[in-house]
């Protein structure tokens, strides 16, 4: 009976884990993934899902709403896209670099302004509880979803449609597979990718915004443990195919949450090998499925890391 | 012969003056910044100065911290010029102080310092080497990104290091911080004798001219930057292209790793997460602006060596917060390489001949 109420207590805490861990990547990893179709690479989401969550806390303390803090930090990822955006459009800028920089300069900027709010508490987003038919309290804790998260299925369910429905995932993806055909039709490249990266900022703001309004759920200066920079691995695996980035976004999030539940049930062995899953995990995946001679299924030819 | 002079004075003239116009720049449009914020930029300068370089103390502060910055910039200095971007030196950095501390404990106590010190020498220079190493190898043999998987070995590297720093290798002794065991005070390398700066500064000079020799003056850095220049053209010439990114990819990561070792045995005492500190990163931004160039890594490591070290002192006079270096840095980054459009665009540059 015990090693049953435990192996519940684990799956429980490691599903209720998988979803609050795993909602800033999928935010992350749909924006790069957007981008990415565009046929350019951002690795300065790190820096703007730093600056989201500041911006948010901020924000969320300030107004005394949480919902106009996401707002805020969309707004701000935007920005930071949008100078990706511009930068990169310029002839001998390398995007990849530029990513570099700006995540230094997206951190940097966070730590700067946000060292007046390490300490305040600011009003956080408040959970969906889908619990309540149960008695169980540990499972009506586990049913706590966040609204982000939903929101967050619904966007990879949208941006899945859109790129094999509507014009503009057409457009999008003409030009991250091929310039010149996209020229050709006369589509505006820069243009497709400003905007492309603008969005996808915007995305990784938001996912950021989860970090200091729901989990952990307050500002400081170490709450991305790289999750911005882990989506660009995150998007690879999910092959630039949205729903695929829901799933591999809660593999991701089931992993860094497995040693965490283990702990609470007084396993501690192995909690760093948890955490470094994912990385060996895509490293793996990587080697087996990139060969010298042809680009990875799925992959947007004009990507720079995948030419 | 004069015009030769000129054309060549003309061509690395643009290579001086645009990043340092590119830093001044950043210069004017962080004073904005503080402006905006109602400091005062001539103060903060001033105590960047003071802090960075203005007197003895605070030089031998902006050289220790100077010395893993050239570490790691080699580290992506050397793969750059085969065209990759290299951006996980501080994955190699960490596995080369870990392995450092972890040879170190067996030996403690018996062999004599000089033995032990050897070896960790080695062994981080190895570690490192492997680490990236295996970024070389993967990008050749299986077409992996080079960014990709050496920032996916940096994460790798942070698992390993706190699996074992808060595991089997965790000094009981120490409950404040995990760490491995202290490999000893007899064991640690001195300072150069008259300063407080550790020898790892000597070791970054002497290994960014070396490093400056074997790729602008051998044959092996002559096929490596044909190769980064043109990789078709290198695998028509029969250039042994996987070879020398994988040699490239070993070089970058020992010159890490001995950052680690310095870490270790100069600093620290022992390997623990303050091995995390993002050297790694300030070495990437180390290497763009002295365009990967190894000898010009060691003022641009110096240069920043002293921002970082004047960190302390602004933060305690202006009543700023200590990432305001960070701010300053980034910003300098962004601006550097924005100015990478602009080569080629200025007239005063151009060799003067029927194209132009």
């Amino acid at each position: 009976m015990s090693d049953g109420g435990s192996l519940a207590t684990v799956l429980l805490a490691m599903f209720a884990g998988a979803i609050r861990v795993s909602t800033p990547f999928l935010f992350v990893s749909l924006g790069e993934c957007l981008t990415e179709k565009s046929g350019r690479i951002n690795l300065g989401l790190e820096g703007t899902l730093v600056f989201g969550a500041m911006t948010g806390y901020a924000l969320s303390l300030h107004t005394g709403s949480p919902w106009l803090g996401v707002l805020a930090a969309g707004v701000v990822g935007s920005l930071f896209g949008a100078i990706h955006g511009y930068l990169c459009k310029l002839p001998k800028v390398n995007d990849i670099a530029i990513g570099i920089a700006l995540m230094l300069f997206g951190t940097g900027t966070a730590f700067f302004f946000g060292k007046a709010y390490i300490q305040p508490q600011a009003a956080r987003l408040p959970s969906i509880e889908f619990g309540g038919w149960s008695e169980n309290p540990a499972i009506q804790q586990a049913l706590e979803i966040n609204p982000l998260f939903i929101l967050g299925f619904l966007l990879a369910v949208a941006m899945w449609w859109a790129f094999k429905n509507t014009r503009w995932g057409l457009i999008v993806r003409t030009t991250g597979d091929s310039t010149p055909a996209a020229v050709a039709l006369g589509i505006n490249v820069d243009l497709v990718r400003l905007y492309a990266t603008t969005v996808g900022g915007f995305f990784a703001g938001v996912g950021g915004s989860f970090l200091s309004l729901s989990y952990p759920g307050s500002w400081t200066e170490g709450l991305s443990s790289g999750q911005g920079l882990m989506a660009v691995a995150l998007v690879i695996f999910a092959r630039w195919n949205p729903l695929a980035c829901f799933l591999a976004a809660i593999l991701f999030g089931a992993a860094g949450a497995l040693g965490p539940a283990l702990q609470s049930v007084g396993i501690s062995e192995g909690y760093h090998f948890f955490n470094a899953a994912p990385y060996i995990l895509t490293l793996g995946i990587l080697i087996v499925s990139v060969s010298p001679k042809r680009s990875l299924r799925g992959a947007p030819a004009e990507l720079s890391i995948t030419k | 012969m004069q015009g030769e002079l000129i054309s060549r004075l003309k061509r690395s003239g643009e290579y001086v003056l645009m990043p340092a116009a590119a830093i001044l720049i950043s210069g004017i449009l962080f004073a904005v910044f503080l402006l905006f914020l109602g400091k005062s930029p001539v103060q903060f300068y001033e105590l960047l100065w003071r802090g960075g370089f203005g007197t003895s103390f605070s030089w031998q502060n902006t050289l220790i911290r100077a010395s893993p910055f050239m570490l790691t910039a080699l580290c992506v200095a050397i793969p750059a010029r085969l065209g990759m971007v290299v951006i996980g030196g501080e994955g190699a950095l960490i596995m080369g102080g870990f392995g450092a501390a972890v040879v170190a404990i067996p030996l403690i106590g018996w062999a004599p310092p000089f033995v032990v010190i050897g070896t960790m020498v080695i062994v981080s220079a190895i570690a490192g080497g492997i680490w990236m190493g295996i970024v070389g190898a993967v990008r050749h043999y299986r077409g992996v990104n080079e960014t990709i998987s050496s920032l996916l070995l940096f994460y790798i590297a942070v698992s390993i290091l706190n699996f074992f720093v808060e595991g089997m290798l965790r000094d009981p002794s120490d409950p404040n911080k995990p760490s491995t065991m202290p490999i000893g005070k007899e064991n640690m390398i001195g300072n150069i004798p008259g300063t407080d700066v550790h020898w790892g500064l000597i070791v970054g000079i002497v290994l960014c001219v070396v490093l400056y020799f074997l790729m602008n003056r051998t044959t092996f850095g002559f096929a490596a930057r044909i190769t980064g220049g043109n990789l078709r053209a290198a695998q028509a010439q029969g250039l042994p292209v996987g070879k020398l990114i994988l040699v490239s990819c070993v070089i970058a990561g020992a010159a890490a790793g001995l950052a680690g070792f310095f870490e270790v045995a100069a600093i620290h005492g022992k390997a623990n997460a303050s091995l995390i500190a993002g050297y790694g990163f300030t070495g990437i931004l180390v290497s763009f602006l002295a365009r990967h160039n190894p000898l010009v890594i060691i003022p641009i490591a110096i240069f920043l060596g002293g921002i970082a070290a004047s960190g302390g002192l602004i933060q305690r006079r202006m009543d700023l917060p200590d990432a305001t270096v960070l701010v300053l840095q980034g910003l300098i980054f962004v601006v550097l390489l924005a100015s990478e459009t602009l080569y080629g665009r200025f007239r005063v540059f151009q060799l003067e001949d029927s194209t132009s």
